[in-house]
């Protein structure tokens, strides 16, 4: 098994003391038709080398403008103020031709999307030398000699032909480890990662995170990491700067600010994160209210409209971020960041926790009516190619997948992307006769149902999307968008307006902006519309596809909390699909994880999280991040070597083999049995706990 | 641009109101429409041409078919306001009819153009399959047709005061394939989005989701060829009348009558300039009301969040 202590590849702290990079000031704004957008209004910090520094805050808060304020690629347009210096050297007064011999050299960035950020038409080696031609005279020899180096380094095998390679064949998490190794070909004296891991999946995640702990040990460079998500910061942080609405409002250490954060924002975001590995049943606190808009400022301290302990001095003037003092001494922007810190306040103190409505009296499952059976489901697509349509290959989108939802139950179903959670969701929408299997739904098999049956089952079945703007059409006023089902199953103009008013009332929005386009609402109340959509004809099962991975954390909130307390009164299933294992764990009762199309471990969600069988459950929670930075030190991570093969290939035996841990550790005879019988779910004992392994992990 | 900082989200504890009133989304659409100046003064102008057309003939004694042989080729005077052209003609009653003729032509076939390519082209779309490919073949078929060709045909064989009505139709016949191709792989990224997909899981039927989703987000674009068709039927209609296939005499049109003045238009400018500012106002006014019309159909434009 290959275990890593994180901890050991990040501690190179050197003592050095001269700051490589040192920002003051910094201020960004942009023109735009509604006025003068200030997207970033001052910020300052230092950089020594080999720390990492990370800057977190939500979207608009201004982190990206900064980084890129730094790295000298904002459009001319923009409107750059204040100092960055690098080694004493002013770079706010080069003009882009001297930039360019910085960048690349003494400064390289990592951008988030690994796709867009390699050239298609040239190869790897091609592109890793372009690197290393710009800054340095070196002969062929050399260059192809140091790209190898380079690619071995970021952990990809056979550098020699890998070289010859073009970007398309290379996945997702690869190009990433490319990117690394193309930033650091010069050693640079500062990298700054852009949301280098949000494309990826946790698994991989956690390699590219631990490459890039890698590359900044060898090249003693300061890392500037901008993020969102709280649980990297804590993975690889040494300092931790939060922003909110263009400013910093929270700097130190990153132990000082996630121990005792003094700011209220800081610490609402740090509740409102569920954690992957404890178990919460209460609700999540969610931030009231969105950013303000970067336009019309308020004079006070931008966060004052939503602190829920901001006095009237808050919104006079902006605080400034200054040291308070305690034994976790950081720089806050707060007026009240004193009494925070003396009274020793936590965010219990601070935020007013929401009431959820009891859950309905527990009935055993067993008991509950099952509104959802799938059996055996299987979905492949033909691949073909040329011009007579020759087949090429078929991909097992879904391979075999069986599950039951009961009543008021939320099933979660997770696994890496590609792993066929969408396409057993799409096959469930389509209510129709599926390739293979059956599908039941409220104990009607939907291979028997004529169209007019079938629409009128639909009622019993809905969707809410991933992406809240994408769902709703941009041209239908709320009422339309929300009345739409209702309509479809032949409601009356009074009964829909009737349904309407208590719709809003149940997700939380104001019943008079039934007017509005989904334009003018936010993130989090777009989604509140989709799922206003998707209740609105009383459904006995809400499939949630990825339902807030699209939203900021201190949003995504208030729409688990709402998610979770309609499911206590209306008693409505939910069929969940997620990636972020840990808002799963807070919503789900069961969970499914799948891998290559088939399920490889179901149960009910404490048993999953505290006693994984499968190495693949294993694997996926020890990569999820958990935004503390004392644990994450501490964490032994199991890593899965490679990345999740294509669904055409056919794997004999166990499809999980080729990257599974403990198959690696089996001897001959046991692996043999791994690669000839393709393992069944088996139940676990007396518990619901089924998994499909041979060779089951042992319970701790 | 979305400034919606305004709404607010904590709003569950205002009083509690079981049915809604809502403002109807056509008032909002006129209201935000309204607020563009010069789509306002662009629907003046449109009005006022449409007026000037119908009623032109009621203001002076002279009808357009009643030359005025003692007046040849005479600039504007208080008798001839717009002054005459070589055989007489009061430009004033004739522009009128021209324009009245060129409206005509423009905004029916233009109408007739977008209507039958959104659905043509949408329908292609929507339905997948062996109608979706079947569809397509059809349309790569039609466009290989020589419409020009066709269009002259089928003009000059009708004459005389019908013979607007066939070049109307004409155009419209012709005018829409390549249009409706366009429309669909437009349409065909339409389809995917997941709003279209909502609607099918919701059981609403093909139809409606053609006719609520599809053709409404198609929209912008619809608009946008609806403006510029008017200009394109003029000039088609200007383009066949100077070779001799469009409107033909004693019937006139603006094409009619700029090509007559371009002849002389050294030495009688005004027959020139009188119907060519009456098809550059045409245009002009048709651009603002597409721009105005796109800014209030559209959420996402510039007008947004006022309403």
């Amino acid at each position: 098994m290959t275990m890593t202590h994180p901890a050991e590849l990040g501690d190179t702290r050197e003592s050095a003391t001269e700051p490589v990079l040192s920002v003051r000031d910094l201020t960004v704004s942009y023109g735009s038709e509604a006025g003068p957008v200030r997207a970033v209004r001052g910020v300052s910090f230092d950089l020594l080398p080999g720390r990492t520094l990370a800057i977190a805050g939500e979207s608009g808060s201004g982190k990206s403008a900064a980084s890129l304020a730094i790295m000298g690629l904002l459009p001319d347009s923009a409107v750059v103020g204040g100092s960055v210096r690098l080694d004493e050297r002013e770079l706010l007064r080069l003009n882009d031709r001297e930039m360019s011999s910085v960048r690349g050299l003494e400064m390289s960035m990592i951008f988030q999307d690994p796709l867009s950020a390699l050239t298609p038409v040239f190869t790897i080696g091609q592109q890793i030398a372009e690197a290393l031609d710009t800054h340095q005279d070196l002969s062929r020899g050399q260059v192809v000699k140091r790209s190898m180096e380079l690619l071995d380094l970021v952990g990809i095998s056979d550098p020699a032909a890998r070289l010859k390679a073009y970007p398309h064949q290379f996945s997702g998490g690869m190009r990433q480890r490319v990117m690394i190794a193309i930033a650091i070909a010069n050693d640079p004296k500062v990298l700054i990662a852009d949301e280098p891991t949000t494309a990826l999946d946790v698994t991989i995640q956690a390699q590219v995170l631990d490459v890039l702990k890698l590359a900044q040990r060898e090249t003693g460079a300061g890392v500037v990491m901008i993020t969102h998500d709280l649980g990297v910061v804590a993975n690889v942080a040494d300092d931790v700067m939060v922003m909110y609405a263009g400013k910093p409002v929270e700097h130190g250490t990153v132990d000082s600010v996630f121990d005792a954060p003094q700011m209220p924002y800081t610490m609402g975001l740090l509740a409102a994160v569920p954690r992957p590995d404890r178990s919460t049943s209460g609700p999540l606190v969610p931030i009231e209210g969105n950013p303000p808009s970067p336009v019309i400022l308020p004079p006070g301290c931008p966060f004052a409209e939503r602190c829920p302990i901001a006095v009237d001095q808050c919104t006079e003037a902006e605080p400034a971020l200054v040291t308070h003092g305690g034994p976790n001494a950081h720089d806050a922007a707060c007026i009240r960041a004193d009494e925070i810190v003396e009274q020793g306040l936590k965010y219990t103190d601070v935020y007013p926790i929401p009431e959820l409505p009891p859950r309905e009296a527990n009935v055993a499952r067993a008991e509950r009516a099952t509104v959802l059976e799938v059996k055996d489901l299987k979905r492949h697509f033909e691949l073909s190619s040329g011009m007579l349509r020759r087949k090429t290959g078929t991909v097992r989108a879904v391979d075999g997948v069986t599950l039951d939802i009961r009543q008021g139950e939320t099933l979660a179903l997770v696994g890496e992307s590609g792993c066929g959670k969408t396409s057993t969701l799409l096959e469930i929408m389509q209510l129709k006769q599926p390739m293979n299997g059956r599908i039941v739904l409220m104990g009607r098999d939907v291979s028997e149902l004529g169209a007019h049956q079938r629409r009128k089952l639909r009622s019993d079945l809905q969707i809410v999307f991933q992406d809240p703007m994408a769902a709703l059409d941009p041209r239908m006023p709320v009422y339309d968008v929300i009345a739409e089902p209702l309509k479809a199953q032949g409601w009356t103009k009074k009964a829909i307006n009737e349904r309407l008013g208590i719709l809003m009332d149940l997700v939380g929005l104001n019943p008079d902006h039934v007017d509005r386009f989904p334009e003018q609402f936010s993130g989090g109340q777009r989604q509140r519309i989709g799922i206003a959509r998707a209740l609105a004809i009383e459904p006995s099962l809400v499939v949630l596809d990825e339902p807030v991975s699209a939203l900021d954390v201190s949003i995504q909130a208030g729409v688990i909390n709402l998610l979770e307390s309609l499911q206590a009164r209306l008693g409505v299933s939910f069929l969940f699909v997620a990636h972020d294992l840990s808002v799963v764990r807070h919503v789900a009762d069961r969970v499914a994880v799948m891998y290559l199309g088939r399920i490889v471990e179901i149960g009910d969600v404490e048993s999953i999280y505290t006693r994984p069988r499968h190495p693949y459950t294993a694997a996926l929670l020890s990569a999820a991040p958990i935004p503390d930075p004392q644990v994450e030190r501490q964490r032994q991570r199991i890593m899965l070597s490679g990345e999740l093969p294509s669904p055409t290939e056919r794997i004999s035996g166990c499809r999980f083999r080729t990257r599974c841990p403990t198959y690696k550790m089996l001897p001959e005879a046991d692996r043999a049995v791994c690669e000839a019988e393709e393992p069944d779910l088996v139940k676990e004992g007396e518990t619901d706990q089924q998994r499909a392994c041979h060779f089951p992990m042992e319970i701790k | 641009m979305t400034t919606n900082a305004s709404i607010d989200l904590s709003n569950q504890d205002s009083e509690v109101r079981t049915t809604v009133k809502r403002t109807s989304k056509h008032r909002l659409i006129l209201r935000r429409f309204c607020r563009n100046k010069q789509a306002v003064i662009g629907v003046a102008i449109v009005l006022l041409m449409i007026i000037y057309a119908v009623f032109a003939k009621y203001l002076t004694e002279w009808d357009y078919d009643e030359p005025d042989f003692l007046n040849l080729k005479q600039p504007p005077s208080a008798e001839h306001w717009l002054g005459t052209d070589i055989v007489g003609g009061d430009l004033f009653v004739l522009s009128a009819r021209g324009l009245g003729r060129s409206l005509m032509i423009g905004f029916i076939a233009s109408i007739g153009i977008t209507v039958i390519a959104a659905f043509v082209g949408a329908a292609i779309a929507y339905v997948e399959g062996w109608f979706e490919t079947v569809g397509t073949w059809i349309l790569d078929m039609l466009l290989v047709v020589p419409t020009f060709f066709l269009l002259a045909i089928m003009v000059s064989k009708s004459s005389g005061t019908s013979g607007w009505i066939w070049l109307t139709f004409a155009l419209m016949l012709f005018g829409w394939i390549g249009y409706a191709r366009v429309l669909r792989s437009i349409a065909q990224s339409l389809r995917d989005r997941e709003y279209v997909a909502a609607a099918r899981y919701m059981g609403v039927k093909p139809l409606t989701v053609l006719w609520r989703h599809m053709i409404p987000n198609l929209g912008s674009i619809l608009i946008i060829h609806t403006v510029l068709g008017v200009v394109y039927a003029v000039e088609a209609e200007t383009g066949l009348s100077f070779i001799g296939f469009g409107i033909t005499p004693p019937d006139t049109s603006l094409g009619v009558l700029i090509k007559s003045g371009s002849a002389t238009l050294m030495t009688a400018p005004w027959m020139f300039l009188t119907p060519a500012l009456l098809l550059l106002a045409l245009c002009y006014s048709m651009t603002k009301i597409g721009d105005g019309l796109r800014d209030a159909l559209d959420p996402s434009s510039e007008s947004g969040g006022k309403a």
